[in-house]
């Protein structure tokens, strides 16, 4: 399954080369860190996402992807870099966020600690539209429609519960269903079943792509669960340390990994059938980012002497690879998979 | 709590009627209602207890010191005492104090001979004006400044209000009660220093302004020595709830930041913060005793300081129960208010 470098599915007849809804370029995001140290969280992640397309951002604990999908939604402001809504720089004015705010939503791990403990269920899904429409005559049926779109049925049960009273699964469904309700383009759900149960988790995540199947609707799934992401997700984005370390489609990246890390990533899945790698050194600090390839200091392949090898230790450990574009196309910001590459 | 239905195809089912899990007998609000009651009224009795021991334990004699000054003959001390009824072996006055408390007969007060429920009901009026006006402004004002301060927490205006608050909340009531009464009553005249009324005022309009004018300083001190805590406690509990994901899901709902705080964070913010307004009355009542005495303000306060000079045993012991009880009922109001802001305990 060789995907080309257009996203076109190959049976339409030749639809417009749809852009990205949302994209990211050269994002830089900063946090002044204790005693001056600064924190590059985000460290130059170009990044789109494109109409009725899943994609999954992977990567262990701490490498940025909460705040990239917060950067992305414009909760968090980049230091440097932009984010693009339909290809324009989004506009940090309050009326211009509010404008995109009602197209891009999103959905957090803990529905527990999303929900307004204080406000119903029909108050949570409700909000969005208030905040958007005011209040409407027609604004009951939205909610209902909301909460069947969601899977709560039948949804005058739901109306009048509070969070507390209902189960993770299902306050989780709340969430999207006040996400729904705003019929966005894009949903960015930052693991958005890391606090649920194994059982309930299958049944959101059919539904998130259900929901691209039926509606169209682009969504940014954060995950550090690879297996959730080769379920879900049509394109994948590897993170490490702010960056995007290895982009394509989850067939490309799960099935033939090229970046060590992501390899490393994919050992320790219980259906890799080989011995789990387990990464060397001291878990990555944003405060201090190493010099040369941000991966080296831990790398498996120039540990052990591949990387010399093929003659690109030397670079490893003084040239940065470089950020991946955003394009399609599947590709490693590495230089040994690079030569590799190369040299066949 | 509703159990959560089963996983599987159930989860998309309705959460069962909320039966299950309902011990028989009381419902759960009576019990709980019966409960804190229960407590309450064994703290009173503690309290009870504690009040006759305490100015028992005081130095000074009650007929001495009321007889001091004066030639009196031994009978005439003795005649006294038998009055008092401090003749009685310890375990007699104990029963007696406990019958007429049980009963609300709080004795003849040693100093004025009037019933003591008397002269509380007098002062009861002054005392709850005051208190009741300077705790209402502090809390609105603590409250106000509170969540500003939280909201914006690091910011300059959070660093300005916290400190103002926090000096203001170190000063003795009654050195700032003094400075506010040399600054802007005895210079320059702006204030009645003392009482509560001037005489000869008629008209209700008139008494009312001038109650209003002997208020002014009494009020302004407690308000500045009082609304640090709630100040502080409003803050805290605003930056507990600012970290909330649920504000970060409005935020990105497109709510503006103004009505983030307003509709969300406050509300929730303010839950903990009742209770612990509530529970924090206690410092009310030790404060406008040392107001009341600075400022001659004829309430319970400035009664309890007189009670104590003698000692006039019936009169604090009376007020003691009177004070301490008032921080018990609103403990039990807080208990019982609780539950009506919050769903997750209302069940
Ligand atoms: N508001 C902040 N101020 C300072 N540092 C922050 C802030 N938010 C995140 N960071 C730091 O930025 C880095 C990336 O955090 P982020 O939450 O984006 O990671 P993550 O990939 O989502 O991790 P996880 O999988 O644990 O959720 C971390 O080192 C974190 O400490
Ligand atoms: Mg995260």
């Amino acid at each position: 399954m060789t995907a080309p470098a257009a996203p076109a599915a190959p049976d339409q007849p030749a639809p417009e080369p749809a852009g990205p809804v949302l994209s990211a370029s050269g994002l830089h995001v900063t946090f002044a860190g204790r005693g001056g140290r600064a924190a590059r969280a985000v460290d130059g992640v170009d990044l789109e996402i494109r109409p009725g397309e899943i994609v999954a951002l992977v990567g262990e604990s701490g490498c940025g992807k909460s705040t990239l999908a917060r950067a992305l939604l414009g909760l968090v402001r980049p230091t440097s870099g932009q984010v693009a809504y339909h290809g324009r720089p989004l506009d940090y004015r309050s009326r211009e966020l509010k404008r995109f705010r009602e197209r891009a939503q999103l959905v957090l791990q803990d529905p527990s600690g999303s929900l307004n403990p204080r406000h119903t269920v029909y108050d949570a899904v409700a909000e969005g539209r208030r905040i958007h429409n005011g209040a409407t005559p027609d604004e009951q049926e939205r909610v209902a429609e909301a909460l069947s779109r969601a899977g709560l049925r039948p949804p005058e049960r739901f109306l009048l519960r509070y969070p507390h009273e209902l189960s993770g699964g299902q306050r989780q469904r709340v969430v999207i269903a006040g996400a729904l309700i705003l019929d966005p383009e894009v949903i960015v759900a930052d693991e958005p079943v890391a606090s649920l149960d194994a059982s309930v988790r299958g049944e959101i995540l059919r539904l998130l792509m259900r929901l691209r199947d039926d509606f169209g609707l682009a969504a940014l799934v954060v995950t550090h669960d690879l297996g959730l992401a080769w379920n879900i997700a049509d394109r994948i984005a590897v993170m490490y340390l702010g960056r995007v370390v290895e982009t394509g489609t989850v067939e490309e990246v799960l099935s033939a990994p090229r970046h060590p890390y992501t390899r490393a990533l994919l050992s320790v899945l219980p259906e890799a059938g080989q011995e789990p790698q387990v990464l060397a050194g001291e878990p990555p600090d944003p405060t201090r980012i190493p010099g040369g390839c941000r991966f080296h200091a831990r790398c498996p392949v120039l540990a052990s002497g591949r990387a010399e090898a093929a003659g690109v230790a030397e670079r490893c450990r003084t040239e940065d690879p470089g950020p991946l574009p955003a394009g399609g196309a599947a590709d490693a910001a590495c230089h040994w998979a690079r030569a590799q590459a190369a040299g066949g | 709590m509703t159990a959560p239905p089963a996983a599987g195809a159930t989860a998309d089912a309705a959460p069962a009627p909320r039966a299950g899990g309902r011990r028989p007998g009381l419902p759960p609000t009576v019990r709980y209602l019966g409960g804190r009651v229960l407590t309450a009224l064994v703290s009173l009795l503690a309290v009870m207890v504690t009040s006759f021991f305490l100015f028992r334990v005081l130095p000074g004699d009650p007929v001495t010191a009321l007889t001091q000054g004066r030639a009196v003959t031994v009978e005439q001390l003795e005649a006294m005492r038998r009055d008092f009824g401090l003749d009685q072996p310890l375990p007699q006055q104990f029963l007696d104090y406990c019958l007429g408390m049980l009963t609300l007969d709080f004795g003849t007060s040693y100093q004025y001979r009037v019933p003591v429920s008397d002269l509380i009901l007098e002062r009861l009026g002054p005392t709850l004006l005051l208190a009741g006006t300077g705790t209402l402004i502090a809390a609105v004002l603590g409250l106000v400044l509170g969540t500003r301060a939280g909201w914006r927490r690091g910011s300059v205006m959070d660093r300005v209000d916290t400190g103002v608050a926090l000096t203001l909340w170190s000063v003795p009531s009654f050195w700032l009660g003094l400075l506010l009464i040399v600054l802007l009553a005895s210079g320059a005249g702006l204030f009645p220093t003392s009482g509560m009324s001037t005489p000869g005022v008629t008209g209700p309009l008139n008494v009312a302004l001038d109650v209003a004018h002997h208020m002014v300083l009494p009020v302004a001190t407690m308000v500045a020595v009082v609304y640090a805590q709630y100040m502080m406690i409003m803050r805290s509990s605003l930056v507990d709830e600012a970290g909330a994901d649920y504000l970060t899901t409005a935020r990105a709902k497109g709510l503006r930041d103004a009505l983030v705080l307003r509709r969300h964070a406050v509300p929730n913010a303010l839950l903990p913060t009742v209770t612990l307004i509530f529970l924090n009355l206690g410092r009310v009542v030790s404060g406008v005793i040392l107001i009341e005495t600075v400022f001659a303000w004829p309430g319970l306060g400035s009664l309890f300081y007189s009670g104590l000079r003698v000692p006039d045993l019936p009169i604090v012991q009376a007020l003691f129960v009177v004070f301490a009880g008032s921080v018990i009922l609103m403990n039990l109001l807080a208990d019982l208010v609780y539950p009506l802001l919050d769903p997750r305990v209302r069940t």
